[in-house]
């Protein structure tokens, strides 16, 4: 399409970069902490912290989004009482649900590259957007965490899969909350494409030459 | 956010061995309990993570915090085993098994200062320095989180008192739509300060 | 010395400085102008957070454009929200920050935080968390923040805006107190008193430079006349 090649490529990732990825990672953080609903028999309550992981990817792209879930996870392994109901560090990787925190990476990944292809196709579609974070912020976290849930427990994936379908009426809620305020967000404030755009002369020279590798976060 | 987190001040032996060999000894010890698979090893281990807690000043307190956090599933573990499997010390050996890595690794995280654990990360994202990484700008993103953390709370607590003043309920997007664009304005506001405190030069400073 | 040449920029479509030509050599200069006025921008031109469209900004021989590292090490700049200028955790580390890239080693560094931190009457809150500051202190962390790699030029874009008067006097009082060159933008007209000069902005250019009483007469006239209130946020 020669709307999408007449776009101006970016590259690497600004200071304004850096600081979105903080922020957003400081607000899947503040979204894990404060609202907290206890369910019996269980000891992780609903809270919104895979709300904070659908939403930082659906509005910041697939970069930026994965660097901010990356960075909210090192923080929680580094000791900080990030994840919910105010766990963190190590142990909960060595625990059963260290499946669904490794898998809030790959879901970001996947919704990022999923939304930035809708965006370049266009804007942001309300029925899209929650067809992509269903697929990235429920199918792909159930399908690592689930399995490896099952193996941590030794008692089957299906026992593990059942006990979670708790979880799945929240997680949908969470889904559609999401695609609406990524379609609200999109409207009322421009967020910049990540990176420094590339003139169109350095574009054409490094294309042929791509030697230099982009500087990333 | 307390920029301690779950750490506790202490002095015992566990606090004075630095991070990288206490995570590099967990490592080890975890894959060799699930190699050996012994039901007498793995209760070892358990009792030597449950002295562990009080012996290095953590409390035996904390030690149950941990259990009690894992109760449910140590019970999936035994119901499961028992019933299905007729393995019962089957079951008994996973729970150990997983008790005492979980308590293990939390004595780690107890007993290792949020600062220091950050500094081993940024030293272990050196090699990727080779695809593009800066180790410096991944210890800032992470400094700029925890400084993030209560102004995006403190963004949230006003968006919600705005949004329960304007009687608005029930219309969850609503409340976050306003905090977002907040945050997107601060970020923007610490881009420039990044730039302008002269901490990350590489923007594109023209643009706004 | 800054020297601004011909200096024109615009968003999108919508010019917010007309060729302004300055040399900014005295002490102490304040610059006053209603919002959208081009403040602001002018503001950001002088240590090249904003490259302008036309013209050129240049301190001695550094001009923006080409030695923005240069120029930002020499132009320190102070935002009106010190909330998101304080960027590390708690008020020691914010300091030092900015003094890695100087790689003074850790002793000077320490000197040179400690001083500092002693200077603004932060020491007791070396150790505190930067949020937890109050509006006044925050904004003398700010101001300290860039105090501490020894700029030859304060650029502080409305350091006051969103303190109470007993702080506004309290950064005023640090201001004077600064050996350093100031280039003070703000809508307290009390601050600019002592100055040795004030410039008025309009429209994206300079439409009063001369001594403070002047340049406020010249304000306030300006804002009298101007029965139209559309300014907009630049």
């Amino acid at each position: 399409m020669p709307r999408t090649r007449k776009h101006v490529r970016h590259r690497g990732l600004t200071a304004r970069d850096l600081a979105l990825i903080a922020v957003f990672a400081a607000l899947i953080a503040a979204m894990s902490v404060t609202v907290a609903i206890p369910l019996p028999f269980s000891p992780v309550p609903i809270t919104l912290q895979t709300m904070g992981i659908m939403l930082a990817p659906s509005l910041l792209g697939w970069k930026r989004g994965t660097l901010a879930v990356a960075a909210f996870v090192a923080l929680g392994l580094a000791g900080l009482p990030l994840f919910a109901g105010g766990r963190g560090g190590f142990g909960v990787l060595a625990g059963p649900s260290a499946g669904f925190i490794v898998s809030w990476v790959f879901a970001a990944l996947v919704i990022g590259l999923l939304t930035d292809l809708m965006l370049r196709n266009g804007r942001y579609v309300f029925w899209q957007g929650l067809l992509i974070n269903v697929l990235g912020g429920i199918v792909v976290i159930y399908a690592i965490g689930v399995p490896w849930m099952g193996v941590v427990l030794g008692d089957g994936v299906l026992a593990a899969g059942t006990a979670m379908t708790v979880f799945l009426p929240g997680d949908l809620v969470k889904a559609v909350v999401t695609a609406l305020i990524a379609a609200t967000v999109f409207r009322a404030y421009p967020i910049p494409p990540a990176g420094r755009p590339v003139t169109d002369h350095v574009d054409t020279v490094s294309a042929a030459t791509d030697t230099e590798p982009g500087k990333n976060a | 956010m307390s920029v301690l987190g779950l750490y506790v001040p202490g002095t015992g032996p566990l606090h004075r061995i630095p991070a990288g060999p206490k995570l590099l000894a967990l490592l080890v010890l975890g894959v060799a309990l699930i190699a050996v698979a012994d039901l007498w090893v793995a209760l070892t281990v358990l009792v030597v993570a449950l002295v562990l807690y009080p012996v290095t000043g953590l409390g035996a307190r904390r030690a149950l915090a941990v259990l009690r956090v894992l109760w449910p599933f140590l019970l999936a573990i035994g119901v499961f085993q028992a019933l299905f499997v007729g393995a019962w010390t089957e079951g008994v050996r996973l729970c150990a098994q997983l008790a005492a890595l979980v308590l293990l690794a939390n004595a780690i995280t107890l007993s290792t200062r949020v600062a220091e654990m950050l500094a081993l990360f940024e030293r272990l994202a050196r090699p990727l320095r080779r695809v593009g990484a800066d180790p410096d700008r991944v210890a800032l993103v992470l400094a700029l989180t925890i400084r993030s953390i209560p102004m995006v709370a403190a963004a949230w607590t006003a968006a919600r008192d705005g949004y329960r003043a304007r009687g608005l309920r029930n219309r969850p997007h609503l409340l976050v739509v306003p905090v977002i664009v907040h945050l997107l304005r601060m970020a923007e506001a610490t881009g420039e300060a990044l730039v302008a405190r002269g901490i990350d030069e590489d923007s594109e400073s023209a643009h706004r | 010395m800054l020297r601004l040449e011909g200096v024109s920029h615009s968003y999108d479509d919508r010019a917010v400085l007309r060729g302004v030509t300055l040399d900014l050599a005295e002490r102490r200069i304040g610059v006053i102008g209603a919002n959208g006025s081009g403040k602001s921008t002018l503001a950001r031109t002088l240590n090249g957070l904003v490259l302008p469209d036309e013209g050129r900004v240049s301190l001695g021989e550094w001009d923006t454009r080409r030695h923005a590292r240069h120029i930002r090490r020499r132009v320190g700049f102070v935002f009106s929200d010190a909330a998101n200028q304080i960027i590390m955790p708690t008020v020691v580390e914010d300091v030092e920050i900015g003094l890695r890239s100087l790689r003074l080693g850790r002793a000077e560094t320490e000197r040179r935080v400690n001083e500092i931190l002693t200077r603004h009457g932060l020491a007791d809150h070396r150790d505190h968390p930067g949020h937890l500051l109050s509006g006044g202190q925050k904004q003398l962390l700010a101001l300290a923040s860039v105090l501490v790699t020894e700029p030859e030029v304060l650029v502080c874009d409305e350091p006051t805006t969103l303190l109470d008067l007993r702080n506004t006097r309290m950064v005023h009082r640090t201001l004077d107190g600064l050996d350093q060159q100031v280039v003070l933008f703000t809508h307290d007209l009390d601050l600019l008193a002592d100055f040795d000069r004030v410039l008025v902005m309009h429209e994206g250019r300079v439409a009063f430079d001369g001594a403070p009483t002047d340049a406020i007469g010249f304000y306030t006239k300006l804002l009298d006349e101007d029965t139209d209130p559309g300014g907009r946020a630049s």
